[in-house]
C-alpha cells in the first residue's frame, strides 16, 4: 500500500477518508485545523462529494456530524480542545442518544498552551460523557485508531473521543495507508425514538449507556491498544499514555535498565492491567500529555503498599507540555544538555504583519476611548488580541469565543459606561451574535468594534462565515441604522476613524462600528495565485 | 545513521519549505523521519522552530532531546542561538548572518556574531545577499539549505530531487530558482 509522509492531523483525515467517512465537520482551531484542510484539498474527498465545509462554530460542527450519523453515514468532528467546552452540550448529550453511522469527535489538546488560552485536558470530557477514549502515541497508530474509532463507535452505537495534542498534530511521519472503506449507505436508526431525550427516554438511555461503558473495558478495539511487555527491573513499573510513549522510548534506548511498562493509549481500561503491573513492582511511575487523569484513578484504586510517581507527587511537573529530558529526569537517567541560550537572545513574541488593518484600528480606538479613562476594552480571540501588547496596550481582557460582547455588556450594566468590545468577523458568528441580540433588546450602552478582515486570519486564514454578511446581520439583529457604522482602517483615515468611534461612544446605548480592510496574508495570497 | 536537525527562523521566512524539502528527500533515501512543527500564534512574526529526525531505524519521540542535535539550521542569527541547548558538542550551527529586526530591543548585530563565533563548530553566511545574487531574492531559504546541506548525511543530489518535487507543481521558473539559490548556497560555503 502507498506510502504517505503525513502530519498527525493529516493522518486522522486521511484515516477518515480511507474508512469510509461521509463528511467532515469542523471550526478552525489550533492544532487541529489542518484535518479539514486536508480533506479540502483531497481531489478523492471532493469526487466522492464527502462533507468538507467549516461550520459557524464547534457546537453547530458537533451537531451537524450527529445529523449525518443519525441518517446512517460515518462523521467526524474536529476541534481544539476548548472547542468541546462549546461543543459540550452536544457532545455529551450524544453519548446519551447514541450514534447510527459511527461518529468521532477529534480533540486537540494544547498543553504548555503554544496558542491557546488553557490546556485542559480532554480526556475528561471522554470520562464524563461514558464514551471511549482513543489516544494515539503516533502517526501511523493515528492512521489505524481512526478505523477501530468507527468499528468501535458502531458496535456499541456511541460517539467516540479521539484525543491527540500539538506534538502529534503537528509533527510529521511516515504513514502506510490501509485499503479503503466503502461508505455507509443512508439509513435510519433501529429505535426510532432513540434520539429524544425527553426524561421518560432518556432515564431508560442512561442505564444502558452506564451498562455500555463497563463492556467497554474488554473491548478489543479499545485495548487492542493497551499493551503490557515486561521486564526484569521491579523497583518501578511505568504507565505510559498515549504520546509520553515516546518520550519514554526515547529514554529507554540509551539504557540497561528493563523497566516493566504499560502503554495505555485506549480507555477505559481494564483495571486488570494495571493490578497486575502493581503486583509485579513496587513502585509505579505515570506518564502522561496533560493532566494527571490516569494517576488520579489509580490513586484511588491501589494507594496501599505501593508507591505511585507522577505528575501530583512533583515527579513530573504538575504542568506543561512533556519532554524528552523531563521524563528521562523521572526515570533517574542522565540527561544530556547543550549550552545555555546567550544572554542577547530577546525574546520575540508574535506581532501584527505589517500592513495589518487591526492595527491601524487599535491606532484610533486608543485616541477615541482616552478620554474616558482605561479599562474598558474587552477584547477576544485571535489575531487582535496582539492589541494587548505594546506599543497599543489597548485591551483589558481575551477569555474565550464571544466574551468580549458579553462581557462589556455586563460591565455596562455595572456601570462602566461607555464599555467598549473590540471583535473578529470569525469570532463573531462563531459566538458574537447572541451577545449582540442580548445588548440590543437592554439597549446597552456598548460600543461593538467588528475588526473584519475577511478571513479567519489567527489560524490561517481560512473562509470566514462572516464576509459580506455583517451588516445584514447586525441589522437583523436589531442595531439601528445610524449606528451601525463601517469604517476602513487605514492610516489615510485616522482621523475621521477617531471621530466616527467617539460619536458612537457618546451614543448611550448599543453601536456597531465594522472596520473592514482585507487581512494582509490572504491579499498577498490571492494577488500570487 | 542519524540527523538531529533543529531549523530555526521567524515566522514567515519559509522554515517550513526546509523541513518540507528534508523530508522528502528523507523518504526517497528510505530513512525513518518525524518533523515536528509550529503552526499556529507564532507564525505572526515570532520565533519559530522546526524539529528534524532522520534516522535508519525507527524514531520514537518527535522532539530532540537538549543536547543531541547535529545540526541548527537558521534563517536568522539571533534565532539560531535560541537552540543552543539542543545541540550537540560536535555539532554545526549554520545561519543566515541578515538580522530580521521586528523587536524594539533587538540585539546589536555583533554581538549576536560574536556570541555565534564562540560556537566550536559554526558557519556564518549571508543567505539574502546570495539569493539576490542568484536572481531569486526570496529564496534565502534555499540557500540556507544548500550551505546546510554538507553537513546533512544524504547526497546533495537527493535534495535537489525534493526540490524539484517540492516546488513542481509551481512550474519549471520556481523550481529552476530554487534549485539555482540551492546550489548558490552549497557552492558558498566552497570557497
Ligand atoms: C472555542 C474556540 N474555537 C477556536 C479557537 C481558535 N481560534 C483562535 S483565534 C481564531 C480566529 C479568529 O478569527 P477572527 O475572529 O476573524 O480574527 P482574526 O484572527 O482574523 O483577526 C480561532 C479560530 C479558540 N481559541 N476557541
Amino acid at each position: 500500500m502507498e506510502k504517505l509522509l503525513l502530519l498527525g492531523d493529516e493522518a486522522i483525515a486521511q484515516a477518515g477518508l480511507d474508512a469510509g467517512m461521509s463528511g467532515m465537520y469542523a471550526y478552525p482551531g489550533t492544532p487541529s485545523t489542518e484535518i479539514m484542510e486536508y480533506v479540502q484539498a483531497s481531489a478523492d474527498a471532493a469526487e466522492r462529494r464527502v462533507h468538507m465545509t467549516w461550520s459557524s462554530n464547534e457546537k453547530t460542527a458537533m451537531e451537524a456530524a450527529l445529523g449525518m450519523s443519525y441518517a446512517g453515514k460515518r462523521a467526524m468532528v474536529a476541534m481544539k480542545h476548548v472547542g468541546l467546552n462549546v461543543a459540550a452540550d452536544g457532545f455529551i448529550n450524544s453519548a446519551m442518544t447514541g450514534v447510527n453511522g459511527g461518529l468521532i469527535i477529534v480533540a486537540a489538546d494544547d498543553p504548555s498552551m503554544h496558542s491557546s488560552q488553557n490546556e485542559q485536558d480532554s480526556r475528561f470530557y471522554g470520562k464524563f460523557a461514558f464514551v471511549p477514549i482513543f489516544e494515539p502515541s503516533n502517526q501511523q497508530e493515528a492512521y489505524e485508531m481512526v478505523f477501530d474509532a468507527f468499528e468501535t463507535s458502531e458496535k456499541y452505537k456511541l460517539p467516540v473521543l479521539f484525543r491527540i495534542t500539538t506534538r502529534l498534530a503537528h509533527s510529521r511521519a511516515s504513514v502506510l495507508r490501509r485499503e479503503s472503506l466503502p461508505e455507509n449507505l443512508l439509513s435510519l436508526p433501529s429505535d426510532p425514538k432513540s434520539f429524544i431525550l425527553l426524561p421518560a427516554i432518556a432515564r431508560r438511555k442512561y442505564k444502558i449507556l452506564l451498562e455500555k461503558y463497563e463492556t467497554l473495558r474488554y473491548e478489543n478495539h479499545i485495548s487492542g491498544y493497551n499493551h503490557f511487555k515486561d521486564g526484569t527491573f521491579r523497583e518501578t513499573g511505568i504507565i505510559a499514555c498515549g504520546i509520553a510513549y515516546n518520550y519514554l522510548m526515547e529514554n529507554l534506548k540509551d539504557t540497561s535498565v528493563d523497566f516493566p511498562v504499560l502503554k495505555i493509549s485506549g480507555y477505559p481500561f481494564p483495571k486488570d492491567l494495571i493490578k497486575d503491573l502493581a503486583s509485579r513492582c513496587n513502585s509505579i511511575l505515570i506518564l502522561e500529555e496533560g493532566a494527571p487523569f490516569v494517576e488520579e484513578s489509580i490513586r484511588g484504586i491501589l494507594d496501599e503498599g505501593i508507591k505511585i510517581y507522577g505528575r501530583m507527587d512533583g515527579t513530573v511537573p504538575r504542568d506543561g507540555e512533556l519532554n524528552p529530558a523531563i521524563v528521562g529526569k523521572a526515570l533517574g537517567l542522565p540527561v544530556s544538555y547543550g549550552q545555555d541560550v546567550p544572554s542577547v537572545v530577546k525574546m520575540r513574541p508574535p506581532s501584527f504583519c505589517k500592513g495589518c488593518g487591526h492595527a491601524d484600528m487599535f491606532m484610533a480606538l486608543n485616541e477615541a476611548v482616552k478620554p474616558f479613562g482605561p479599562g474598558r476594552v474587552f477584547s477576544d480571540i485571535g489575531c487582535y488580541t496582539l492589541g494587548a501588547l505594546p506599543p497599543y496596550n489597548s485591551i483589558i481582557s481575551c477569555v474565550d469565543m464571544g466574551a468580549s460582547v458579553t462581557m462589556a455588556i455586563g460591565a455596562a450594566d455595572a456601570g462602566l459606561t461607555p464599555s467598549v468590545a473590540v471583535i473578529g468577523d470569525s469570532t463573531f458568528t462563531h459566538s458574537g451574535m447572541t451577545g449582540l441580540l442580548d445588548a440590543v433588546i437592554k439597549n446597552s450602552p456598548v460600543t461593538i468594534i467588528i475588526s473584519d478582515n475577511s478571513t479567519t486570519g489567527m489560524t490561517g486564514g481560512q473562509k470566514s462565515q462572516a464576509t459580506g454578511r455583517l451588516v445584514d446581520i447586525c441589522r437583523g439583529l436589531g442595531v439601528e441604522n445610524e449606528h451601525l457604522r463601517v469604517i476602513s482602517p487605514l492610516h489615510k483615515n485616522h482621523e475621521d476613524n477617531v471621530r466616527v468611534m467617539e460619536e458612537e461612544l457618546e451614543y448611550n446605548g448599543v453601536s456597531v462600528i465594522i472596520a473592514q480592510r482585507e487581512c494582509i496574508q490572504t491579499a498577498t495570497r490571492r494577488k500570487r495565485s | 545513521m542519524k540527523n538531529d536537525i533543529i531549523l530555526a527562523g521567524v515566522g514567515g521566512q519559509g522554515i517550513l519549505s526546509i523541513a518540507a524539502v528534508i523530508g522528502l528527500a528523507a523518504v526517497a533515501n528510505d530513512l525513518f523521519l518525524k518533523q515536528s512543527e509550529v503552526h499556529g500564534m507564532s507564525q505572526r512574526g515570532g520565533d519559530v522552530q522546526s524539529h528534524l529526525r532522520l534516522s535508519d531505524k525507527p524514531v520514537s519521540s518527535d522532539l530532540i532531546p537538549f543536547g543531541k542535535a547535529e545540526l541548527i539550521i537558521s534563517m536568522e542569527p539571533m534565532e539560531s542561538l535560541r537552540y543552543l541547548p539542543w545541540l550537540s558538542e560536535n555539532g554545526w550551527l549554520v545561519t543566515n548572518s541578515s538580522p530580521f529586526i521586528n523587536i524594539p530591543d533587538y540585539p546589536a548585530t555583533d554581538d549576536i556574531i560574536a556570541e555565534i563565533k564562540k560556537v566550536k563548530n559554526h558557519l556564518i553566511i549571508d543567505a539574502d545577499a546570495i539569493a539576490k545574487q542568484s536572481g531569486s531574492a526570496r529564496s534565502g531559504n534555499m540557500v540556507i539549505l544548500g550551505a546546510a546541506s554538507a553537513y546533512i548525511d544524504m547526497t546533495f543530489e537527493s535534495i535537489e530531487n525534493a526540490v524539484i518535487k517540492l516546488f513542481g507543481r509551481k512550474g519549471n521558473d520556481i523550481v529552476e530558482a530554487n534549485l539555482k539559490a540551492l546550489k548558490a548556497g552549497r557552492d558558498a560555503i566552497q570557497v
